[in-house]
């Protein structure tokens, strides 16, 4: 039972925010020590399980070509392609972006989107843009709404897309995890395969919630030009 | 035969070129800590070769590793002025290129998934050409070869150097996180070794009734993206749900498709990424970036697509993995 402070380290020390490399470090001492491993061992086991672990780390691999592309205008070129979406209602466009955002994410370009590189230069705005086309100046209920969205679709197209490429952190660690733990054989292939239904199913919900976006807008800026109406007819001191 | 341990050789000699790049770069103020960690895992890459073959002891590697927990863990390491182009030329540059500039990126998991599946049973003088079991790791590395030379092409850039240097950024800005994943597998193994795994999986049996297929499913998935919500990273949170009913409930007792359950599990963690603030760079700073006065507007906007997903990641694997 006692190894099981070992799992209670880790969940303590994330939850607590301390730098999760020590976390984990901390975690595997304390665990082999708790499960009468000698130091020795222990350190052979951290040996052990990182020499055959080290699939997971190869996707550094890719990085002089993203970052090639990256300083010949990857991201400006992808924000190019975005703009070409600006005539669309907030909905189909952030519908869109998600879409967009999975399918970049499955081939393994993660980085092209993300809240600093996309959303508040680009996604936000051109989402509000279209908002505003249609309903005039929005208030700043509608307008956080819209905001919020804008986010949502990056993170959700980024999470339910990068696990169809075979190569990402998530997958190899599965294989890393799993080939190194149970000594069994697992290809990232066959997981990433396997991440497609789930991938389908994101776009599919959080498509129509960002489609339904268009008609909640309407609804609430309706109640509020109806209010701003009423509110009108009386004094200024009635209205506090 | 090519083998697998060649390309863990060359991703090691690019850490340690990448390493002596960060020594010598004035602008990082902790330049020598971060070289040294860089440099560390890169020897360990190349070492790793030996201890897999058991031909020198696996002692010396572990003191590497904690060294490098380390080095990260006390703050060590930084980064330097990445060495670019400024926003301008990039425009310009993406102006002239335009699509061209996504060819290379397609490269690399185009040759990937061909050396995955279609190169996988060729055979040359009755010998498999690529290393067996290892195709899709293998096929990662020519994708990424074809996809720079590709690259290089497209934009016409001959000096070797300049991709190094690039990569390099990028290394620097993801920073030790890099390790995270490989630490956390190592952990998955120390569990098992000290028989955690058992242990969880003696309390799932008292407390799941044998046969109860569909349970043990939502356990799973529900166990992940609770734990993911709690530690704020479903990284965290699967090597732990795992080795406490993944593996020795789902797959060993019950005989699940270890790839369906394996791969479906860890996306039910992600359901809990989406509404935890412990996920503060996906949740908290983009409320910030965007200025919004209610830090949890995505959280809020996320909630019933992650509660839907979690239930379809349920139906997935009651489906499809037995």
């Amino acid at each position: 039972m006692i190894v099981l402070l070992g799992v209670l380290v880790v969940i303590l020390g994330f939850a607590t925010r301390r730098n999760p490399l020590l976390v984990v470090g901390v975690a595997g001492i304390v665990t082999g020590l708790l499960g009468k491993l000698s130091p020795r061992e222990v350190l052979a086991a951290f040996g052990d399980g990182f020499a055959s672990s080290r699939s997971v780390t190869i996707f550094v691999i890719t990085l002089p070509v993203i970052g090639l592309l990256e300083r010949n205008g990857l991201q400006e070129q992808a924000r190019i392609l975005i703009g070409r979406l600006g005539k669309l209602t907030t909905g189909r466009f952030l519908a869109l972006y998600l879409g967009l955002r999975q399918l970049t994410a499955a081939v393994g370009l993660t980085s092209i989107g993300g809240p600093a590189q996309s959303v508040r230069p680009m996604v936000a705005p051109m989402a509000e843009g279209a908002a505003e086309r249609r309903h005039g100046p929005l208030p700043e209920r509608a307008r956080e709404r819209v905001r919020s969205y804008a986010s949502s679709a990056d993170t959700v197209g980024l999470f339910f897309g990068e696990d169809c490429f075979l190569a990402i952190g998530s997958i190899l660690l599965i294989t890393g995890f799993v080939n190194t733990t149970y000594h069994t054989h697992l290809e990232p292939l066959q997981l990433a395969l396997w991440a497609i239904p789930t991938a389908v199913c994101a776009f599919l919900i959080h498509g129509a919630r960002l489609l339904r976006l268009d008609r909640t807008l309407e609804r609430d800026l309706a109640t509020a030009a109806s209010r701003a109406d009423r509110a009108g007819d009386r004094t200024p001191e009635d209205v506090k | 035969m090519i083998k697998v341990e060649w390309f863990y050789w060359l991703v090691g000699a690019v850490f340690l070129a990448m390493a002596a790049q960060m020594a010598v770069d004035r602008s990082n103020p902790k330049r020598l800590g971060s070289a040294a960690f860089w440099g560390l895992l890169g020897g360990c890459f190349l070492y790793s070769t030996w201890v897999v073959r058991k031909q020198v002891p696996a002692e010396p590697l572990g003191v590497a590793v904690l060294a490098m927990v380390c080095l990260a863990g006390f703050g060590q390491t930084g980064r330097g002025t990445p060495r670019t182009t400024t926003a301008e030329q990039r425009t310009a540059l993406a102006a002239r290129l335009r699509g061209k500039l996504f060819i290379p990126a397609l490269t690399i998991p185009l040759v990937a998934v061909v050396c995955a599946s279609a190169l996988k049973h060729w055979k040359v003088g009755g010998e498999p050409v690529l290393e067996p079991g290892s195709e899709t790791v293998l096929g990662l590395g020519f994708g990424a070869i074809a996809g720079l030379a590709v690259a290089m092409f497209v934009v016409r850039e001959r000096n070797a150097a300049v991709p190094l240097h690039a990569g390099r950024g990028l290394l620097e800005s993801m920073g030790w996180a890099l390790l995270l994943p490989q630490l956390l597998a190592v952990l998955g193994s120390i569990f098992q070794v000290a028989g955690v795994g058992t242990q969880v999986g003696k309390i799932t049996e008292q407390l799941l009734p044998d046969g109860q297929k569909y349970v043990a499913v939502a356990v799973y998935c529900v166990g992940m993206a609770l734990f993911t919500t709690i530690m704020g990273n479903a990284f965290a949170a699967f090597p732990v749900m795992t080795a406490a009913i993944g593996w020795p409930v789902l797959i060993q007792q019950m005989h699940g498709e270890p790839a369906v359950v394996l791969a479906v599990g860890m996306l039910a963690g992600f359901c809990g990424t989406l509404v935890t603030p412990m996920a503060a760079n996906f949740n908290l700073v983009p409320a910030a970036l965007l200025e919004l006065k209610d830090q949890y507007g995505p959280i809020k906007a996320q909630i019933p697509t992650a509660g839907a997903l979690l239930a379809c990641n349920i139906v997935i694997i009651s489906l499809f993995a037995f």
